[in-house]
């Protein structure tokens, strides 16, 4: 057992001042914030309508009027990136509330029970990592057919065991620790100490594996939409733009190129933040993938 | 030792049979009726019942389980529906497309990554260092099916180097079939590459932290030579994990990436199935990689034993 000292009691000001002067936070904060404002906006204003086909103006070459150029059927690829930041960070995002939903009481339940419950969560969790969230997925989808919707229980089970395993080894970290011996001492039961003491102490844990699960979320989106399993067309999707633009490389490049940066920019913006979180809060958490 | 290695491939055999059962289960739920399926809309109630039992279908739950997990351990998993051959012969044909695959993709990604990690570590919070974690950001970023699309952009629609798709077959002669991987496996590992580098590193400035460092140092020993010997060795335990991990996502992602090469390997075969609502096919196929998978995290845990001495003699 290793000798433990509390860090002692930051104020919000001077996380503020570290949080303004980390560039690798600033830089993923400003990226993020850009998304998410496309991806709302997109709900009010894009610059054509993406669900008016113009077939005279297909595969038109980037141009003032279209800055991104237009697709096979002339739609304009700046606003089809546009709803698409839409439908990428909702998908993500309701993955990771699925996961932290029900991994993080599982391993939250898991370190304070230990002994055969502990085990049982742990040998469910290999069990869900046994199947890559690709090939759960491509189950769901044999069961219920290609969609969004699948896309994201599918994405989700998978975050699932990521969530329990990092809330389960952050709180056995924290049970030994003084003050959760007084508060037993005190008489508390398990399920109050979890909520109260344990939980707090693990959110910046969670807050970083969070924006880890919401990139490969988005990765894991466009995978899955590439191959058809997950937003169907006329939905516009980063990972089905992609699909349209395989077979037009050569003559419409354009098609390719634009919403393969979109997904790298926003999961780029997404884990230069969650590094910056780490390493404000906690320079010595460390990430896990 | 033998406690631990034996706890592990209890665990390893445990995990097999939950998801064989995960396996199983969802090909009941699954709506629509295999025997009705296989002899088309035109069939009589009767006929379908006869198949119906021919094929086994109306067996008590936990016989058919067992039936059906018998066969896959003696490598028997049934018929396609739509191929109408046994499913081992198509398995067979695309494996030797897929693995060699993932293992490239695995070799190559080590290669980049460790030596990448060992730069970084050494020149901690250096120029150098800063380069190569700002490149290893950006590819943790990148999808590979896009990096895909792009490196056949360049090597073969622009500069004509290698083929964009497609695989000629080993029968054509191995270059020929090399190099129809070569893209394939370039697009899986660099982003692969990219994590890997980053958990080396890592693990490599913590180990170099620790006192056994600056005592090897302070017996004189030069810094590459401590690097290499000394904190290499006991960053391999993340590394390992990490690898391990990796394999199962570069045989996962096999299926998207061959989809983009049009690669006749696993992930081809289970798409077409499911187009085609083969579901023994399907269920075999998903069973054979999470076989693999679960394989592979048990091969990570032994090879922890031979990396790490204190493990070995623990009891």
């Amino acid at each position: 057992m290793t000798l433990r000292f509390d860090i002692p009691e930051e104020n919000f000001a001077d996380i503020l001042v570290k949080a303004f002067t980390n560039r690798s936070f600033l830089t993923g904060f400003v990226i993020t914030i850009v998304v998410a404002a496309v991806a709302i906006v997109s709900f009010f204003w894009t610059p054509f309508d993406v669900t008016r086909l113009i077939i005279a103006d297909k595969t038109q070459a980037p141009s003032p009027a279209h800055w991104f150029g237009t697709d096979h059927f002339g739609r304009d690829i700046l606003s089809m990136i546009m709803v698409g930041a839409r439908n990428s960070i909702a998908v993500a995002l309701v993955a990771v509330g699925i996961g932290m939903g029900v991994g993080v009481p599982l391993g939250a339940f898991a370190a304070a029970r230990g002994g055969i419950v502990d085990e049982a969560v742990m040998r469910l969790n290999d069990l869900v990592f046994a199947f890559p969230a690709l090939l759960s997925a491509i189950m769901i989808t044999a069961i219920f057919g290609p969609g969004a919707l699948n896309a994201i229980i599918a994405i989700g089970i998978f975050n699932i065991p990521v969530f329990a395993r990092v809330a389960r080894a952050g709180a056995l970290a924290i049970w030994p620790r003084e003050f959760i011996l007084a508060a037993r001492a005190a008489g508390k039961g398990k399920t109050l100490i979890t909520l109260e003491h344990v939980l707090p102490n693990i959110v910046t844990l969670l807050l970083v594996q969070g924006t880890i699960q919401f990139a490969l979320g988005i990765l894991a989106e466009a995978g899955l939409s590439y191959v058809g399993l997950g937003t169907q067309p006329p939905m516009p999707s980063w990972g089905r733009m992609l699909f349209d633009a395989q077979t037009r490389m050569v003559a419409a490049p354009w098609m390719a190129i634009f919403p393969g940066m979109a997904i790298v920019v926003t999961v780029l913006g997404l884990n230069l933040l969650g590094d910056g979180i780490a390493d404000i809060l906690d320079p010595k958490s460390r990430r896990q993938r | 030792m033998t406690a631990y290695l034996l706890k592990r491939l209890a665990i390893a055999l445990i995990t097999l049979v939950l998801a064989s059962m995960v396996v199983f289960a969802v090909l009941e739920i699954i709506p629509g009726d295999p025997a009705r399926l296989m002899l088309g809309l035109n069939a009589s109630a009767d006929q379908v019942e006869l198949l119906r039992n021919q094929m086994g279908l109306n067996a008590p739950l936990a016989l058919r389980y067992l039936h059906w997990a018998g066969g896959l351990l003696s490598l028997d998993f049934g018929r396609s529906y739509t191929y109408s051959v046994p499913v081992i012969d198509l398995v067979r044909e695309r494996v030797v497309v897929s693995l060699p695959l993932a293992l490239i993709a695995l070799a190559l990604s080590t290669i980049i990554a460790v030596p990448v990690g060992l730069f970084s570590a050494g020149r901690h919070g250096r120029a150098g260092d800063t380069i190569a974690m700002g490149a290893a950001q950006l590819g943790v970023a990148v999808p590979n099916f896009w990096f895909a699309l792009m490196l056949i952009y360049l090597f073969a629609v622009w500069l004509r180097l290698v083929p964009s798709g497609g695989f000629p077959g080993w029968s054509a002669g191995v270059w020929p079939a090399l190099k129809s991987l070569i893209l394939p496996a370039i697009a899986l590992a660099l982003p692969q590459a990219a994590i890997l580098a980053r958990v080396t590193r890592s693990a490599l400035i913590e180990v170099l932290n620790e006192d056994y460092i600056r005592t090897a140092r302070a017996k004189g020993l030069p810094f590459r030579a401590v690097l290499w010997r000394h904190a290499l060795r006991n960053a391999m335990i993340p590394v390992l994990t990490i690898l391990g991990l990796q394999f199962a996502f570069l045989l996962a992602g096999t299926i998207i990436i061959e989809n983009v090469f049009y690669l006749p390997g696993l992930g081809r075969l289970v798409f077409q199935a499911i187009t085609q609502r083969d579901l023994i096919v399907v269920e075999s196929v998903v069973m054979l990689l999470v076989a693999a998978v679960i394989a592979v995290n048990l091969l990570v845990d032994l090879s922890y034993a031979v990396v790490d001495p204190r493990l070995r003699s623990r009891q």
